[in-house]
């Protein structure tokens, strides 16, 4: 009896290995260098919870891309740039042949990153963080700050505080995070101060940000009429309880859009009514695509969030939106390199270049003003350079202005010139962007 | 049986002062050091190379100087970190300033920039002692972040206040790959480590630990109390200075002075109290502990999981892999106070008798 079955079995066994053979090949592998403890935990939470239920989404609504299943191996930094070097090193072999973009959401760590990406093709995304003048891609080939950048946000915020009601001799202090991050868009509001003629103060705050009476004394003698606030975990809090403590009125503060999540404004209770802060993305579970997720993911019991109550913040929906622009540049790079086959960290390369999402194309995902509309090119990065303007309730994030482009004549050379002594200073030679196609 | 100095006559004073006295000790070293330069660069992977390895002998660089200081002087301190921000910085500005400056000189400039800075911060050293020290050193790691943080000159105005480093070139080669990087930073790891090896028993490492042992009776017989605190903080930031530009130049490639943060410097302290305290195989021991250990538990953790069916996310096994670490830590401080080298020596004086302990 055995005799009959063994070779049977054999067989089985043999075509269960090919056709596992043959899903592995078409399998699109995510590098997730994720934090989900540490100092920032509670932040990389939502946002890698946000990136893994989209891709799990794609994976359940329409079974991959073409039939490509999207696969993902998570390291945890904990924000820690060398352990951030260790994940990369670590998840780099599998990365090398099949690779979504890589999101570290840690500026630090992007830093470090920058050069050995590029040196081992693998793209790098930073959306809303990491080295600005990456714009450049004739500098930067491999890294792209997607969607806008600290500057043309500084601009775009500057742009938005006009629009209230002009700006000149108007006095604005820039209360920042003393760290790469918070010196930023230094540059950028100086030039903007130069060109619209208001006073800028700079006031830096030492990390990690729970102490600042001291600097809002000074904002209390100085009087602004407007704050710009560039601060980052606890220091977002300490700052909203800070400035109703000096009574400075928090309709008249506007911060980047690492201090406008629910993480900031919920522990700050009272004292952030009123604040405002820059987004690209829209908080909230009335978008069609979020709404979606819900029910098909969490519907499966499949959902990345250990608090369910988290989604729809505006966080979870910076993952989502994340994941929403890596699966579209690897839709593009299939289109061109062979449709349902997974693509390598140079074809992810050409698409993350030549991503093209129209308002059509967001209304078909579902995701229409879940962040803008963008253009990438050889020369611009960025692609979009948008945000909106949002304002906390007392209970939610609700946005007060369309979609705001920053000044791009007046910050994009400025970008140039960074990447321009960058490339000295490294000896690199930049790309001809004309020739690029 | 193996390992017994017994028919080692020694005939001459170069024979005697030799720096491992002991022939078994020299074939070791001499076989250590042709597995790392000769074995290894051709076994071991990019990952290993860049993950692993250059973070090693870089933090048990700075580890050693740190046991300079607190191991053999005796001056506890927290500042580190900060001197090896003032190599990472020093080097940069060397490179960027110094027109065709070769690389190794910006690495040794960085070290004496680093201990020129170290003896200013070690003043304070003549007159307070033990944990007052420590928090005069804290003082350094305090000052020399917000500095490089304030003036915009040290990462030549970039608007981030973050450097990057620039190509290490020597003689016309590029050192681009994992294994050119780990082969450069292990020859200078190689020649301080001797060259530490070396002082800690000269009659400059003997004042240190007369100065450690008990500074009053050090000044009585003759030793001054001015002179080697300062030279223990001088050569001790040298180490670290030239292991913060390493840091810089071989490992990250690009730095910010948040990053050489306290955490930092405690960790150094750290690797040296599991390590050893005065011992330079401690300083290596004891980096290997600190830095590979939770490498090793992320990597296990789930793979364990996996077999008993655990389901385990990502968060839970770092949050298992300090509980361990911290365990194990506590573990090793109470069985072997002494640290990582005491356990060696224990071994080798066991060896000396094996297999007839009787």
């Amino acid at each position: 009896m055995f005799a009959y079955r063994k070779p049977l079995l054999l067989t089985g066994v043999a075509l269960t290995l090919l056709a596992q053979g043959a899903l592995a090949a078409e399998e699109q592998f995510f590098p997730l260098v994720s934090y989900r403890v540490g100092p920032y935990g509670a932040n990389g939470q939502s946002f890698y919870g946000g990136f893994v239920d989209y891709l799990n989404y794609v994976n359940l609504k329409e079974g991959g891309i073409n039939g490509v299943k999207l696969v993902w191996e998570e390291c945890e930094t904990e924000y820690n740039n060398a352990k951030g070097v260790e994940c990369y090193e670590r998840l780099k072999a599998k990365a090398k042949v099949s690779t979504g973009p890589l999101h570290v959401m840690s500026t630090g760590i992007s830093y470090a990153l920058i050069d050995k990406s590029a040196e081992d093709k693998l793209p790098l995304t930073m959306m809303g963080y990491g080295r600005t003048d990456a714009v450049d891609g004739s500098v930067f080939p491999y890294a792209f700050p997607l969607v806008t950048t600290y500057q043309m946000q500084a601009s775009a915020i500057v742009k938005f505080l006009k629009g209230k009601g002009g700006l000149e001799g108007k006095k604005i202090v820039f209360l920042y995070h003393d760290s790469a991050y918070g010196k930023e868009p230094i540059v950028a509001l100086q030039e903007e101060a130069k060109l619209n003629k208001f006073n800028l103060t700079l006031i830096p705050v030492a990390h990690p940000g729970n102490e600042q009476s001291a600097q809002w004394l000074q904002i209390r003698q100085e009087n602004p009429d407007y704050v710009i606030f560039w601060g980052w975990g606890v220091m977002n809090q300490t700052a909203l309880k800070a400035a109703q403590k000096v009574g400075f009125s928090r309709d008249k503060m506007i911060g980047s859009w690492w201090a406008g999540s629910e993480e900031d404004t919920v522990p700050a209770g009272d004292a952030a009514k009123g604040y405002m802060s820059a987004t690209w993305n829209v908080a909230g579970t009335d978008v069609p695509l979020i709404a979606d997720i819900k029910k098909v993911v969490y519907g499966a019991g499949k959902g990345n969030m250990q608090d369910e109550a988290k989604v729809g913040t505006i966080l979870y929906n910076r993952g989502v939106s994340a994941a929403v622009l890596s699966v579209e540049a690897l839709r593009g790079a299939q289109a061109k390199y062979g449709k349902g086959k997974p693509v390598n960290g140079e074809q992810v390369r050409w698409a993350l270049e030549n991503l093209d999402i129209t308002d059509a194309r967001l209304k078909e995902i579902g995701a229409t003003d879940l962040l803008p509309p963008i253009k990438t090119s050889c020369a611009n990065h960025e692609g979009s350079g948008m945000v909106k303007i949002q304002q906390w309730d007392g209970a939610k994030w609700t946005p007060i202005s369309g979609w705001i482009e920053g000044n791009k004549d007046l910050i994009h050379p400025l970008f140039k010139a960074s990447a321009q002594q960058y490339a000295k200073e490294k000896s690199i030679a930049p790309i001809d962007c004309a020739k690029e196609s | 049986m193996l390992y017994r100095e017994a028919g080692q006559f020694k005939s001459s004073y170069a024979a005697d002062q030799q720096l491992f006295p002991i022939l078994q000790d020299r074939v070791g070293v001499l076989l250590l050091l042709a597995v790392a330069f000769g074995v290894v660069p051709l076994v071991a992977g990019e990952y290993w190379f860049s993950a692993i390895l250059i973070p090693f002998l870089i933090f048990s660089l700075a580890a050693l100087g740190l046991n300079i200081l607190t191991g053999y002087a005796g001056q506890l301190s927290l500042g580190s970190a900060a001197f090896m921000a003032v190599g990472a910085y020093a080097a940069y500005n060397f490179q960027l300033r110094v027109d065709g400056i070769p690389i190794l000189l910006s690495f040794i400039g960085a070290g004496l920039t680093a201990a020129g800075v170290g003896i200013v911060f070690g003043l304070p050293s003549l007159w307070i002692k033990g944990f007052y020290l420590a928090v005069a050193t804290l003082a350094a790691q305090f000052f020399i972040v917000w500095c490089l943080t304030k003036f915009p000159w040290f990462s030549n105005y970039s608007s981030s206040g973050v450097i990057s480093a620039q190509k290490v070139v020597i003689l016309g080669h590029t050192f681009a790959s994992p294994r050119e990087k780990y082969l450069l930073v292990l020859g200078i790891v190689t020649v301080l480590a001797l060259m530490a090896k070396n002082l800690v028993r000269s009659s400059t490492g003997r004042a240190w630990m007369a100065v450690r042992d008990m500074d009053v009776a050090a000044e009585v017989i003759g030793i001054r109390l001015l002179p080697t605190k300062l030279l223990a903080f001088a050569v001790s930031s040298f180490y670290c200075g030239v292991a913060g530009a390493l840091y810089a130049f071989c490992y990250l490639g690009s730095v910010e002075p948040d990053g050489f943060s306290l955490d930092m410097s405690f960790r150094i302290l750290f690797m040296i109290i599991i390590g050893g305290m005065g011992s330079i195989l401690g300083s290596f021991l004891g980096a290997a502990f600190i830095l590979l250990l939770p490498i090793l538990l992320d990597i296990v953790l789930p793979w364990l999981a996996g077999l008993f069916g655990l389901p385990f996310s990502n968060a839970t096994v770092s949050h298992i892999q300090i509980l361990v670490f911290g365990t194990l830590i506590m573990f090793f401080l109470i069985v072997e106070p002494h640290g990582l080298a005491r356990l060696w020596q224990i071994g080798k004086e066991k060896l000396r008798l094996w297999p007839f302990p009787h």
